[in-house]
């Protein structure tokens, strides 16, 4: 029984730290602009593609190519930003949908043409393979990893969040986009730069998810889903609501899963729902 | 000064104004002879490619389905990612009652479609439609991902991912059976599709159509004048689901089985970006949308499926970036005609 509590919980909090590597970046810019963007996932697939690519075809360790695809993807990223979303800041949210569904459309299309349906891999090396004894259980270390890198980046994003400059600008600016602008805060440039690092990030979990779920061109709609579940339960453009979001919806989706293998797909949403439904703004948004 | 020398311009152009303007509101919702185009194009069709008609009445299904979207998204201004549950609901709904009861009947059945969409639409408006923006959109979806869930967790009644094949219903009206090319099922969507046309037609210019338009320019003015702005979405919405039960039912009953396929989010955005392709907001998008929709896809999966899925994307992109920002023109054109006439 507590056995069972612990794998719940051990393995719920190494999706929640995917969940949250990937939704954290889109949280961001959707409450500094409220852009709608549906593109995130594919981002993301893109990032766990050039992850493939780069082990597979030029034998880079996986840890540098999962530091290579968040950089190339975060600075692809950029190019996008300033060519197709730049134009649709403030316009419709259907037209923001649209569009974003369009470029993921695409880039779907793009992967499959070159990779084909069927699910990649990746070669692990040895250090991230078979279990890790933590004295009263020994864990998948390819998890612990996972938790390792998570924690690191909750608390670097606390730092950039909290302690500098450019995160207090982004706070303020989530708060009241207006104000931020009239005392001399350039919001689109900091919508571009955590737009860039959001990519970057969600490039990143992308990579990370290949050895946990597989890697299909289907997974840029399938996980949208669930990101923009986080996003919208955590309340967006909040560091904190994005992680207790992951984590609440994470570690429900597992023990779902774990305790009633049927009705495993279920419970994700309903808790969502029933956030949502109770705080329409997610859980640490305003309004 | 310039306000006193304008003064008696502005009086005399006036009564011209406003008789222009109770003219146009007088001749708003008259048919015009070229409303008749798109039924003669789908008689014609029907004469002209008489061996695709499988392929026409899966066309006019899609364009029933994305008028019902029209409804909501280009008259009510709701922006959903779950219009495909409805459609999914008629569907099981016309299918259950075939396999599961043996009622064959398939027009009672389309009415029991439209039924349990309805009531799938008040219950789900009535709670969803207070919400705007990104929560309205994931719980739109999630909600639709829930109802496949459930259709997957009672396979004994529901067939599970496998469907539930066998959905025959009998001839229609007791006398028209079904042939292969399916003539007698694209007679049946197009009646069906002209009557509920015509239903929509009446909504959209009616008082209730208006107050719709005037919460999707300004829903805060809408409250200030006391129109009941929550009633009326929901009942938009019930009446949209409604019809897309309908699309739902007849897709069921022409195909002959259903899958659980019918909730998927790809069924959500395909209607939502055949609605766009045709332009919202107009009725007549749906009908262009759909079958430049079913063109694109005909034409560009026979190169490959991945070509069609970018051409997609290219063209959705395309749409938003340099059409939709000046809109669409031919729904200024058909303003343009709506006025003069």
């Amino acid at each position: 029984m507590a056995n069972t509590a612990i794998s719940i919980l051990f393995d719920g909090v190494a999706y929640a730290m995917f969940l949250f590597i990937v939704s954290v970046g889109l949280s961001v810019t959707m409450g500094l602009m409220g852009f709608v963007n549906l593109a995130h996932g594919a981002f993301a697939m893109a990032g766990g593609y050039l992850v493939v690519t780069a082990t597979q075809s030029f034998g880079v360790p996986f840890p540098l190519a999962l530091v290579i695809a968040a950089v190339a993807i975060g600075a692809v990223s950029i190019l996008f930003e300033r060519t197709l979303y730049a134009g649709l800041y403030g316009a419709s949210e259907l037209d923001q949908v649209l569009m974003t569904i369009g470029l993921t459309f695409m880039v779907i299309a793009a992967i499959t043409y070159f990779y084909g349906p069927l699910p990649e891999h990746v070669r692990m090396p040895d250090y991230l393979t078979g279990e890790i004894n933590l004295g009263f259980r020994s864990f998948p270390t390819y998890r612990v990893f996972i938790i390792v890198i998570g924690a690191v980046l909750v608390a670097v994003l606390w730092y950039g969040f909290e302690r500098t400059s450019l995160g207090a600008k982004i706070r303020a600016a989530v708060d009241n986009h207006r104000m931020a602008q009239s005392i001399g805060i350039d919001v689109a440039r900091l919508f571009r730069i955590s737009f860039a690092l959001g990519s970057g990030l969600a490039a990143l979990g992308g990579g990370l998810a290949i050895q946990l779920f597989g890697l299909t061109p289907s997974f840029a709609i399938l996980y949208l889903v669930f990101f923009l579940l986080v996003v919208a339960v955590g309340g967006s453009g909040t560091l904190w609501g994005t992680l207790i979001a992951a984590l609440v919806l994470g570690i429900c989706d597992t023990a779902g899963k774990y305790l009633y293998a049927d009705a495993g797909g279920f419970f994700i949403y309903a808790v969502a729902v029933a956030i949502l439904l109770i705080k329409p703004a997610g859980l640490y948004g305003r309004g | 000064m310039a306000a006193d020398s304008l003064a008696p311009t502005v009086a005399a152009a006036l009564p011209q104004a406003r008789e222009r303007a109770a003219r146009f509101l007088a001749a708003r919702h008259r048919l015009r002879p070229i409303e008749a185009l798109p039924w003669l194009i789908a008689l014609a069709a029907f004469f002209i490619f008489p061996d695709r008609m499988m392929l026409g009445s899966q066309a006019l299904i899609m364009i029933l389905f994305a008028l019902s979207l029209d409804l909501i998204l280009g008259f009510a201004g709701i922006v959903t990612l779950g219009h495909a549950a409805f459609f999914g609901i008629g569907a099981y709904t016309a299918g259950l009652l075939i396999t599961r009861l043996q009622w064959t009947e398939p027009i009672t059945g389309l009415l029991a479609a439209a039924a349990c969409a309805a009531v799938a639409g008040v219950l789900s408006g009535w709670i969803l439609l207070r919400y705007r923006g990104l929560a309205l959109l994931v719980l739109t979806l999630s909600t639709t991902i829930m109802l496949q869930e459930i259709g997957n967790l009672v396979p004994d009644f529901t067939g599970g991912y496998d469907g539930i094949p066998g959905v025959v219903p009998a001839p229609l009206l007791g006398r028209f059976e079904y042939d292969l090319y399916g003539h007698t099922y694209y007679l049946y969507a197009l009646v069906v599709l002209f009557l509920l046309f015509f239903l929509a037609r009446r909504i959209v210019y009616s008082p209730f159509g208006r107050a719709l338009a005037g919460i999707r320019e300004n829903v805060a003015r809408m409250h200030a004048l006391g129109s009941p702005v929550h009633w009326r979405l929901v009942t938009a919405y019930a009446i949209a689901a409604a019809i897309a039960g309908i699309a739902g039912a007849l897709f069921a009953q022409t195909n002959g089985f259903v899958t659980l396929g019918v909730f998927d989010f790809e069924r959500s955005a395909g209607v939502l970006m055949m609605l766009i392709l045709g332009g919202t907001g107009w009725l007549y998008g749906a009908f262009i949308g759909a079958v430049l929709y079913m063109v694109l896809e005909n034409r560009l999966s026979a190169v490959s499926p991945e070509f069609w899925q970018f051409g997609l994307g290219f063209v959705l992109v395309a749409v938003v970036l340099l059409v939709r920002r000046p809109r669409w023109d031919w729904v200024k054109l058909w303003r343009r005609v709506v006025a003069r006439t």
